[in-house]
């Protein structure tokens, strides 16, 4: 696979992978209105998959289609950054069967669109069109994203007590994950080309708004995640069960 | 998933803002005029031309090429409105491929004013213009945004206020109108 069907593959993997995760909260929101909001966000982000899918198709010309990546991949061939497949469950949790945390949610949404609205707005000038015209459509979507997420990450910190830990405490544990956005990776440079500008201006958005938000800004180090490569957490094959069972088990099932 | 895969082909350029009904003279003025009654079947007051979606009906030798374009990414009603436009032609004895582009990316500013004024009917607030990007402030994370002003459709306040940014459909914020309490839907300017 050529540098840009990879990234493409990876922007798609990347798009599917949260929009299943948000959509855990389908029927679960803690009000009503947020239960909408992330099925919303869940279905731009699945529909931006789809597009990226069916042009990553078009690119590799090799029989495959966005349901054979969608449905018919393993663990290994998902290139999505590790961030997006943990699950919502509380930092502070003993297991992943924990109950779910909102400001895990809102936190991963806000580091990942904040990269996102950068990410787009570059490929929208991008020479591939059917990229660019993605990304065009994309970021618009990733603006009503962001502005959610910031929101909502702003009223935690400042809220009560307890928000304001909980936000904490998504923030200090998601962070160290982004540091995938950034580790070196050919086919990323190869597509958005040199990432230093982009990285200035995530780190300005997250500052402006943890600050405003009264929170603290943990360091990002230690282990650099590498679900890029494939290399996945014990998280991602139980999603990839919930998400691909049915299609395996009734192969070109319609309805 | 296994449905009408959007192409990138064709690329002639197609139109960037609202299209009228073309001129009875106009040589594909029948598909055009059969179109009008195909609508987006989520707000089944304003057909897929005044709402933007439909760009352009193309003559080709194996018959008409109709090209439409998605609202939002995630739209469910697309599969549903490349259907619907295949089947009103057929329907007509038109043979007729429906294509799906991106690009121009659809914005609210393509409804035209005929449909604002069938929303608004239908008790759904049209959109607001888009206000001009002057590439400062793309997005106002810390500072307030202005609030926008959003008359109820039923009783015409403009006391009124969003319970949600997202509502029942991607394109549409929930609001409630603080002097007649009726909640309604405002359509956003996208």
């Amino acid at each position: 696979m050529n540098a840009s069907a990879e990234f493409v593959l990876h922007l798609a993997d990347n798009a599917l992978i949260l929009g299943q995760r948000n959509a855990e909260w389908c029927g679960h929101g803690p009000i009503l209105e947020e239960d909408l909001a992330l099925a919303n966000n869940s279905l731009d982000l699945i529909g931006q998959a789809r597009l990226l899918y069916q042009h990553v198709a078009e690119l590799r010309d090799d029989g495959s289609t966005e349901d054979s990546l969608a449905y018919f991949r393993d663990q290994q061939d998902f290139l999505n950054f590790t961030l997006l497949e943990l699950p919502h469950s509380t930092a502070l949790a003993p297991s992943a069967r924990a109950e779910r945390d909102y400001a895990i949610t809102i936190t991963r949404n806000f580091l990942f669109s904040a990269y996102m609205l950068l990410v787009w707005e570059q490929l929208q000038h991008h020479a591939d069109a059917q990229l660019a015209a993605i990304a065009v459509k994309s970021l618009k979507e990733v603006k009503y994203h962001l502005q959610h997420a910031a929101d909502w990450l702003v009223r935690f910190g400042d809220g009560t007590e307890e928000s304001h830990a909980r936000a904490q405490a998504a923030i200090d544990f998601l962070m160290p994950y982004t540091q995938e956005f950034w580790s070196e990776w050919p086919s990323a440079q190869a597509v958005l080309g040199d990432t230093t500008v982009l990285l200035s201006a995530w780190q300005t958005t997250v500052h402006e708004v943890l600050t405003q938000a009264g929170l603290q800004l943990p360091p990002s180090d230690g282990y650099v995640t590498q679900g890029r490569a494939g290399i996945h957490t014990e998280h991602m094959s139980y999603l990839l069960a919930e998400m691909q069972s049915l299609a395996r088990q009734h192969p070109g099932a319609t309805w | 998933m296994n449905l009408a895969v959007p192409q990138a082909s064709s690329l002639e350029a197609l139109p960037d803002g609202p299209l009228d009904l073309p001129a009875p003279a106009h040589a594909d003025f029948a598909a055009w005029q059969l179109l009008e009654s195909v609508c987006d079947p989520e707000i089944p007051v304003v057909s897929l031309r005044e709402i933007g979606v439909l760009r352009a009906v193309n003559r080709q030798p194996q018959g008409l090429q109709i090209i439409i374009t998605p609202t939002y990414n995630g739209c469910p009603a697309m599969e549903q409105m490349q259907d619907d436009v295949r089947r009103c032609l057929q329907q007509a004895g038109m043979q007729a491929s429906v294509i799906t582009r991106l690009s121009p990316a659809w914005s609210s500013d393509w409804i035209t004013d005929e449909a604002k004024a069938k929303l608004l009917a239908y008790g759904i607030a049209p959109p607001h213009s888009k206000p001009a990007d002057d590439g400062q402030n793309r997005i106002r994370l810390v500072q307030k945004r202005a609030p926008v002003q959003v008359a109820c459709p039923q009783c015409g306040s403009v006391e009124t206020t969003e319970t949600s940014h997202f509502g029942s459909t991607a394109c549409k914020a929930m609001y409630k109108c603080l002097a007649c309490m009726e909640p309604f839907d405002y359509f956003k300017p996208y």
